[in-house]
């Protein structure tokens, strides 16, 4: 990795470059899949590959090989230099960076058992159980289940005299019971929708997620669904699972404290936000119980965006994004920091791979939980008419972030204090900041879970990205309920 | 084993037939399976991208994979690596090898296809590839300056782009595929509007970037201080981008595998009259405005497949593997091999992905002549499924959507979230326009009309 850097390091020097980094990284994944009893896919990829990153003159350019001989990686930093002189020919004021200390540090995550080591067929073994588990139960029609793991190694220097060597292993599992009937489908997943639970752990993760433990349950409620009524159309009291409050933290929070939205950079494409500079210190964004972070650090806890230096050698930090409801801070880059006058990005910078630039991505955005111990099974007893909802099924947000739409797969109606009946098709909707100022009640650490999506598409081209973000169950007042099954 | 390098000065090429050959020959060296198949993509691809009147990232990729799948007593698995040294291929198929060995036989699994022969389709154009990083700029400029004239702010990309496809198989099928790309897209701000437009092509001389600019800036001009009404069941007029958009949705439930697995909308219904009677679309990846390989993951040619005539859904696509399954377990289904699967082994099956839809005549303005009051919608946003068997789509207007009045546009409103059934949309189709090839940002590009559809269901207003 090393040579492949230098080489790369010298051919970026030309009259006017003022800054380059590159990034050379190795990438394994590995990802098996079962499908009502048989095996639905099974693979392994690895890729390695250098990104090169110049500014010159004040316009940036960049470009990504896989063609790691010399010539290769020269013709490539070379061509990052003539991109970033075609940049100048439309370019503003030139962009200018915050400082950073030239970091020279090898960080490796916590990994207690590498999911690479362990057989594959032990891997397709559990999912094989947990599958049978699911159609066992009358009705499931369609049972998926799933693993997937990524080690990626990334050497990242720069012109400054950075030098980073990181090293982190991902593992993520879940599953899906599938019923059709009745001219319905409903569908109940766990530990979550969408591939389940990822985390910044090794196969360790996977055992501690019980899947064979919840199959069975999963299964009888995806098809107890079909006999659930539906959810009624109302304004009333909801409280979210962990999983879901998670995903309404990623599109209503996660995405609008994004500086480079906020600053029109993804106006073409993902958007922008409604937090737009005068509102930094003087917007109440949520009620008083609403504490919530930008933290990529290793005490955060062990998510999707933790690391020990973004993909421009930013070390990790946490940010305070909301404290005590009010809003106080966005997710940066050198770049976008500079350009309001802060004296440092916040480290928010990540790219999917070699062949992709940095974008400021969430690192972890999570809320805090309450300071008062407190249950799911106190909160619902304390809540005297309600609809409970887990689990998402449906996401969507307009490209500002202030109206939002979820489903959910399961909902339950809260009668005095008590779970009543099961409800099919829940969703509610909102306005984001009169949404985040009706939370009432949120559970307490005990309860808090650090979930990862890791599917979080942003930029031209499109690069997925992996998040992370801590929630525990809580209550909201006055919210729209029912609104996706409305037809007047 | 190395391709053209990147420069700035030469044309940019693709893995040739003969080089995907020679990567092959390597693979088939190595393996010790009774089958063995190789994919090989490579792809040069060069995106300028542009915010705030100034030119912001702008990037170049050079990218050539291998994936191997072997298949051995009846198990299988695939293993891919970027890495095209010696050691690296004999890693590779070693690794799929290794993974194929430790699961259960699967006495369905198929043989490899055998040697196929493909219709020639030309999208690989030298001018797309020829297209600079200078050449951008300047296409860049232009509609920048278009913006600035009108004091707006405008966001954007201009890309180009260049690929080569090959599938090889131990038992003799050989498929190669070369294809290039320019696209555009365009957002033009306003003080409180906003106006889009985008286009794909294999041929960049065939898009109109600063025309599309200069749409965007109308649209953003014409809906400056946009008002609310209230949501409720409008009749819409829904421009190729939104109608692409939507179907995009529709489309994957066309798998015959999606039918087999009862996790499609059209479980039960194949063979129904489920649409109006003004809907007929096909899946043709040889049509003219259509892009992409004539054959699929397996190396099957691409058949052209009728998919909904006259409002009945009539077929559906088939991989070999879902075809050799629904010919056992639903023969009314008359299943055969479409050349639609994706890269083996999956749990996908496969999908259409070369929509095209027949329309009628005259563009969007002609349909929004027919229109007493309603509602344009230049483009959707986040779209997703509510319901899975309604097909019901949730999403929001954006970029352009205008109150329309005794058959003109009268100004800008504020964004619509909707909560609209697919199905019951296009039940509500009164007129179609001409189908023209249209690029959204929710599904793959397709051809497709503008339409006309009456009782749109909008669920909210946004505050902008």
């Amino acid at each position: 990795m090393q040579d492949y850097a230098a080489w790369a390091l010298e051919a970026v020097a030309a009259p006017g470059v003022q800054y380059a980094d590159v990034r050379v990284v190795e990438e394994a994944h590995r990802a098996l899949s079962t499908k009502n009893g048989k095996l639905g896919h099974i693979s392994d990829l690895e890729s390695l590959g250098i990104g090169i990153r110049v500014l010159r003159n004040g316009a940036w350019g960049f470009a990504a090989t896989d063609d790691m001989s010399r010539e290769g990686v020269i013709a490539a930093a070379r061509h990052a230099v003539a991109i970033a002189a075609a940049s100048a020919r439309v370019k503003r004021e030139g962009s200018v960076l915050a400082p950073e200390p030239a970091h020279q540090a090898v960080w490796h995550s916590p990994c207690a058992i590498d999911p690479f080591a362990i057989g594959v067929e032990q891997q397709v073994d559990l999912l094989l159980a947990v599958d049978a588990e699911l159609r066992a139960v009358k009705g499931v029609t369609l049972a998926e289940a799933d693993m997937d793991f990524r080690r990626q190694r990334q050497l990242f220097v720069s012109t400054d005299g950075a030098r980073i060597e990181q090293a982190r292993v991902l593992s993520g599992a879940g599953y899906a019971a599938t019923s059709f009937g009745e001219n319905e489908i409903q569908r109940r997943s766990y530990p979550n929708s969408f591939g389940g639970q990822f985390q910044l752990q090794g196969y360790e993760l996977i055992g501690s997620l019980q899947l064979l433990e919840n199959a069975r349950r999963v299964g009888e409620e995806a098809v107890a669904l079909h006999r659930a009524a539906q959810c009624p159309q109302l304004t009333g009291t909801l409280i979210l699972d962990s999983s879901q409050l998670a995903l309404q933290i990623h599109e209503s929070i996660g995405h609008p404290i994004e500086l480079d939205r906020v600053l029109g950079s993804e106006a073409n494409f993902a958007g922008m936000s409604f937090l737009t500079l005068d509102k930094l210190g003087r917007l109440r964004y949520g009620s008083p119980l609403v504490n919530v972070v930008a933290d990529a650090r290793l005490e955060h806890g062990p998510g999707l965006g933790t690391f020990a230096f973004d993909d421009e050698g930013v070390a990790a930090q946490c940010t305070d994004i909301i404290r005590g409801g009010e809003f106080t801070g966005y997710i940066s880059s050198r770049e976008t920091a500079a350009s309001i006058g802060q004296n440092r990005s916040n480290g928010c910078m990540r790219a999917e791979s070699w062949n992709r630039i940095p974008l400021i991505r969430m690192t972890n955005i999570s809320i805090l939980p309450g300071a008062t111990p407190l249950s799911p099974e106190e909160l619902i007893a304390d809540t005297e008419q309600g609809v409970y909802m887990e689990t998402n099924r449906s996401w969507s947000i307009d490209d500002k972030r202030y109206n939002f739409q979820f489903g959910c797969e399961i909902g339950w109606e809260i009668q005095n204090g008590k779970r009543a009946r099961m409800l099919k098709n829940p969703s509610y909707s909102g306005i984001t900041t009169e949404f985040w100022n009706s939370l009432d009640a949120i559970c307490s650490r005990e309860h808090w879970t650090l979930w990862g999506t890791p599917n979080c598409g942003k930029g031209q081209p499109q690069q997925t990205m992996g998040t992370g973000h801590g929630a525990a169950p809580a209550r909201f007042r006055n919210v729209k309920i029912g609104t996706a099954y409305r037809q007047e | 084993m190395t391709m053209t390098p990147l420069t700035a000065e030469r044309p940019q090429l693709a893995l040739d037939p003969e080089q995907a050959r020679r990567i092959f020959r390597q693979v088939l060296a190595a393996s010790r399976s009774e089958e063995t198949e190789a994919i090989i993509h490579s792809t040069i691809s060069e995106l300028t991208r542009f915010a705030n009147n100034a030119i912001h990232q702008n990037v170049a990729e050079r990218t050539l994979s291998l994936s191997v799948r072997t298949v051995s007593g009846g198990r299988t698995a695939r293993a891919s690596t970027n890495r095209l040294d010696e050691a690296s291929v004999r890693a590779v198929v070693a690794r799929a090898e290794a993974l194929a060995e430790r699961q259960e036989p699967d006495p369905e699994l198929l043989p490899m296809a055998e040697a196929q022969s493909y219709s020639a389709v030309a999208r690989e154009i030298a001018a797309t590839t020829a297209l600079t990083p200078q050449d951008r700029a300047a296409t860049v400029a232009e509609m920048v300056a278009i913006a600035e004239r009108e004091r707006m702010t405008a966001a954007g990309i201009m890309a180009n782009s260049h690929s080569a496809f090959s599938i090889l198989n131990s038992r003799g099928l050989e498929a190669h595929y070369r294809e290039t790309s320019a696209e555009y897209s365009v957002t033009m701000l306003a003080a409180d509007s906003s106006g889009w437009a985008k286009g794909n092509a294999p041929d960049v001389r065939q898009l109109d970037p600063v025309g599309g600019a200069r749409r965007a800036m109308e649209k953003a001009r014409l809906s400056a201080h946009p008002i609310e009404i209230p949501p409720g069941r409008y009749t819409v007029v829904l421009e190729p981008a939104a109608v692409l958009d939507l179907l995009g949705f529709l489309f994957w439930d066309f798998g015959g595998l999606a039918v087999l697995d009862q996790r499609s909308c059209l479980t039960g219904r194949v063979g129904t009259q489920l649409f109006g009677t003004n809907i007929t679309v096909v899946d043709d990846v040889y049509h003219p405005l259509q892009s992409g390989a004539p054959f699929d993951g397996e190396g099957v040619p691409r058949q052209r497949v009728p998919l909904i005539e006259n409002g009945v859904v009539r077929g559906l696509v088939f991989a070999r593997p879902s075809a050799a399954r629904a010919q056992r377990e639903k023969p009314e289904l008359n299943a055969r091999p479409t050349g639609h699967g994706f890269p083996l082994p999956n749990e996908y099956g496969e999908a259409p992905m070369n929509i095209v839809m027949a329309g009628g005549d005259g563009d969007g303005e002609a349909l929004i002549a027919g229109v007493s009051r309603g509602i344009l919608v230049t483009r959707l946003w986040y779209i997703r499924e509510v319901d899975p068997y309604r097909k019901i789509l949730t999403g929001m207007t954006r970029d352009g959507t205008f109150l329309i009045e005794n058959g003109q546009l009268t100004r800008g409103v504020r964004n619509f979230r909707f909560n609209q059934s697919v199905i019951e949309m296009l039940r509500q189709v009164e007129r179609l326009g001409r189908a023209v090839r249209a690029s959204g940002e929710e599904s793959f590009d397709m051809v497709v009309p503008p339409l006309l559809v009456r009782d749109f269901n909008f669920t909210e207003v946004t505050k902008f």
